[in-house]
């Protein structure tokens, strides 16, 4: 059969359900196979909006996201969310089309290094040289995004060489000789961080993105739960610990709960799962949590002592240490569990000193807040949110409280503005039954708007929830509060309309300017049929509070 | 302290923190590698992007022609081994990485060094060649080229003698190393 063909054979030998993507001259062939393949193929209107579908998709679901598009300017269209997908370790594969192999290296039209481009931001690449190569690859490809600690591979396959006649066979024996993740994780270890947790009387748990990412939610909790262990959890880590507990810290970090940065400063125990210490985590790395021994549980060894020194590291999946730490936990014996009692005391005082509070409008003004919190209970609490990059990303993951894990879908470690539209386009599709919404921001949405025309021929019911300042407003933030109120190119007006931009999208677009009916007319969104783009305009000049300044330590917050 | 093995509780003063230390000393990594395009490229961005310098670097084929061995050399007091390694490790195509102990290691270079030299200047310099054990090459009227192998040490030294007479050019290939002993380096 031809190359192409045994790509989508390999597809559907990988549980593929769904392609997003967009033909061009070089991926010709690999679209042609699709007409007869019956894999489901979403056209996007940007190669970039068909990455971050993929990667929402696989954020919502937990499978292999996979993302098409064409040599050269396809594929430097999608270089964007690979990087995203590296940085918060979401599997994918990226299949891009090349030109054909006499033309490699003579500049031919759409010719670009896409392996050179993409090899810093990628787990891993395959550049194919042989048609037979082309199953192998795949298939390999897969097992790498999955497996480990996940992200994205790229395939790059010449447009000659996938009009090749092959033989197809199912490729089982992987030889991958150089990559054998460690997932059990260290039996003494995990007893020796047992008997640390036991020890400890101001514990922390800090959990990331890495519990979602093993399934470990349950786990956690359980874990959590054999004592009273504190739990706060990093913004790519929000829904792995339900937030309506009595455990519950809230988020830690820059935009953190005060309560949770403040235990993490004054904790003499912190063990962190599936996280990494990040500067936005840490603040000011001399002085963050310095009274605390650290146990950290990563799948990925590099992660483990890179910024902070671990006490007791674990390599592992956070599901299998987790189930083996909480055996271990449970076996111990004399565990005085009153000794955190003073820990907790201290937490309670926090929590009712420092909630987290904005002063809300004494008329129809919508605060940014309670836009969320309006969200959150016109949805019931339980929908899959989907954020863009900036100031309510922020207020979203401080009010919307994740009770469960693949619920908030975000771009955490590479920030990326236009992540949201296409995100929630690709979480739908993976959960049709579920409500889907995206809160964008008035700038980001631009950045991927065109994925509204996606939604509106395939029927993806989105409901995209625009909190309209007018601003840049996280970047105007910044402004205000460490460059002396200096406003440079923050002020975006208020452009376009955004409700006849839905209309000519073939969307239901609505405008929201009043407090008091707003949760009504949010349900009213969320039972419309079909794509909606909500604009909801929202006080123009609000700050995102509280805040860890940047390089300073977590216990000197401000707002 | 609270051993793994019983059923006493630690107590957490006593935990020390483990890696990523920098060892003040240059290290030689040996890292196996699979024969494939782009692998070099892999190492060199690596090493790049994570702010690593790399002293010297040697590539060349082993034993199976399936694999390739990188001898790579860095300063430890610059960056930590750990993390280098680890960042190494989760190439794909890095088989084996060895953080190579000098005290067990056979280390060699090559080197070429093309001196200026006349006359009676010519024989000196074929003098300190000779105790070296270094082999002179190619001779001109002007020039001789002289060839040694040896540790980096032993040429450094070499180059300190014939710099005064006049270095023309210095090629060194870096180290290749392999571990003492009948085990796999």
């Amino acid at each position: 059969m031809r190359a192409v063909d045994a790509i989508m054979e390999c597809l559907k030998a990988e549980g593929v359900e769904v392609v997003f993507g967009l033909p061009g001259g070089a991926n010709l062939p690999t679209y042609d196979a699709f007409v007869d393949a019956g894999i489901r193929h979403v056209l996007v209107r940007h190669e970039a909006g068909g990455g971050h579908a993929a990667e929402g998709y696989a954020k919502a679901t937990g499978r292999v996201g996979v993302a098409f598009a064409t040599s050269g300017p396809g594929a430097t269209n999608i270089v964007t969310p690979i990087v995203d997908a590296m940085m918060d370790s979401v599997p994918t594969v990226f299949i891009t089309g090349q030109v054909r192999t006499d033309l490699l290296g003579t500049d031919g039209f759409q010719e670009t290094d896409t392996l050179g481009i993409t090899m810093p931001v990628v787990k891993h690449s395959f550049q194919i040289r042989s048609p037979l190569e082309i199953p192998r690859a795949i298939h390999e490809a897969f097992h790498i995004a999955r497996s480990g600690r996940p992200g994205p591979v790229v395939v790059d396959i010449p447009q000659d060489l996938s009009r090749a006649d092959i033989t197809y066979e199912p490729v089982t024996d992987l030889n991958l000789p150089g990559y054998q993740p460690t997932t059990e994780g260290n039996t003494k270890q995990i007893r020796q961080a047992a008997k640390a947790m036991a020890s400890a009387r101001r514990p922390v748990i800090y959990a990331g993105g890495g519990v979602i990412n093993a399934n470990a939610s349950q786990e956690l909790s359980e874990f959590a739960t054999s004592d009273r262990f504190p739990v706060t959890c990093t913004l790519m880590g929000l829904g792995a610990f339900p937030a309506p507990h009595p455990q519950w810290l809230g988020m830690l970090g820059m935009h953190g709960t005060r309560t949770a940065n403040y235990a993490m400063d004054e904790a003499d125990l912190i063990c962190c799962i599936g996280a990494r210490f990040d500067d936005r985590i840490t603040g000011k790395l001399s002085e963050f949590a310095p009274h605390a021994k650290f146990i950290h549980i990563d799948i990925d060894p590099a992660e483990i002592s890179k910024n902070i020194p671990a006490h007791i590291p674990i390599v592992g999946d956070c599901r299998n240490v987790l189930r083996k730490l909480i055996k271990e936990y449970r076996a111990l014996e004399g565990v005085d569990t009153s000794r955190t009692d003073e820990w907790w005391q201290k937490i309670r005082a926090w929590q009712e000193k420092h909630p987290l509070r904005y002063e809300d409008s004494t008329d129809a003004e919508i605060k940014p807040q309670y836009m969320v919190q309006a969200l959150y209970e016109a949805s019931g609490g339980d929908a899959i949110v989907t954020s863009d990059v900036g100031q309510h990303q922020m207020w979203a993951a401080q009010h919307y409280h994740f009770a469960k894990p693949r619920r908030w879908i975000n771009s955490g470690g590479l920030g990326t503005m236009g992540f949201g539209l296409p995100a929630a386009l690709g979480a739908q599709v993976g959960c049709p039954d579920q409500t889907v919404v995206c809160i964008a921001g008035d700038g980001s949405i631009q950045m991927n708007i065109q994925e509204l025309a996606t939604c509106s021929q395939d029927k993806i019911p989105v409901k995209v929830f625009i909190m309209n300042n007018g601003y840049l407003g996280m970047v105007r933030q910044w402004q205000e509060l460490f460059w002396d109120k200096r406003y440079s190119h923050v002020d975006m007006g208020s452009y376009p309309d955004f409700v006849k931009l839905a209309e000519a999208y073939g969307a239901t677009g609505m405008r929201l300017t009043d407090k008091t009916t707003l949760v009504d007319d949010m349900k009213t969104a969320l039972a419309t049929d079909g794509p909606v783009l909500v604009d909801v305009r929202v006080t123009r000049e609000e700050n995102t509070y509280p805040m860890i300044a940047p390089g300073q330590p977590a216990r000197d917050m401000v707002g | 302290m609270g051993e793994p093995g019983t059923k006493e509780l630690l107590s957490l003063d006593e935990l020390e923190a483990a890696g990523n230390a920098r060892s003040g000393r240059k290290h030689i990594l040996s890292i196996l590698v699979e024969n494939k395009a782009g692998v070099l490229t892999r190492i060199a961005g690596l090493f790049a992007r994570r702010g690593y310098n790399i002293d010297t670097l040697t590539v060349g084929p082993t034993e199976d022609e399936q694999y390739s061995r990188i001898t790579l050399t860095f300063d430890g007091a610059m960056h930590s081994v750990d993390q280098v390694t680890k960042q190494l490790h989760k190439l794909i195509n890095v088989l084996k990485i060895r953080d190579l102990e000098p005290a067990d290691t056979v280390a060699r270079e090559l080197a070429l060094f093309k001196v200026a030299v006349e006359g009676a200047q010519r024989a000196e310099v074929m003098q300190i060649s000779e105790i070296f054990r270094g082999k002179v090459v190619d001779v001109t009227r002007r020039s001789v080229i002289v060839e040694i192998t040896g540790t980096t040490d032993k040429i450094a030294a070499f180059e300190r003698m014939v710099r005064p007479f006049g270095l023309i050019e210095m090629m060194r290939t870096g180290e290749i190393a392999i571990s003492r002993g009948r085990g796999e380096t």
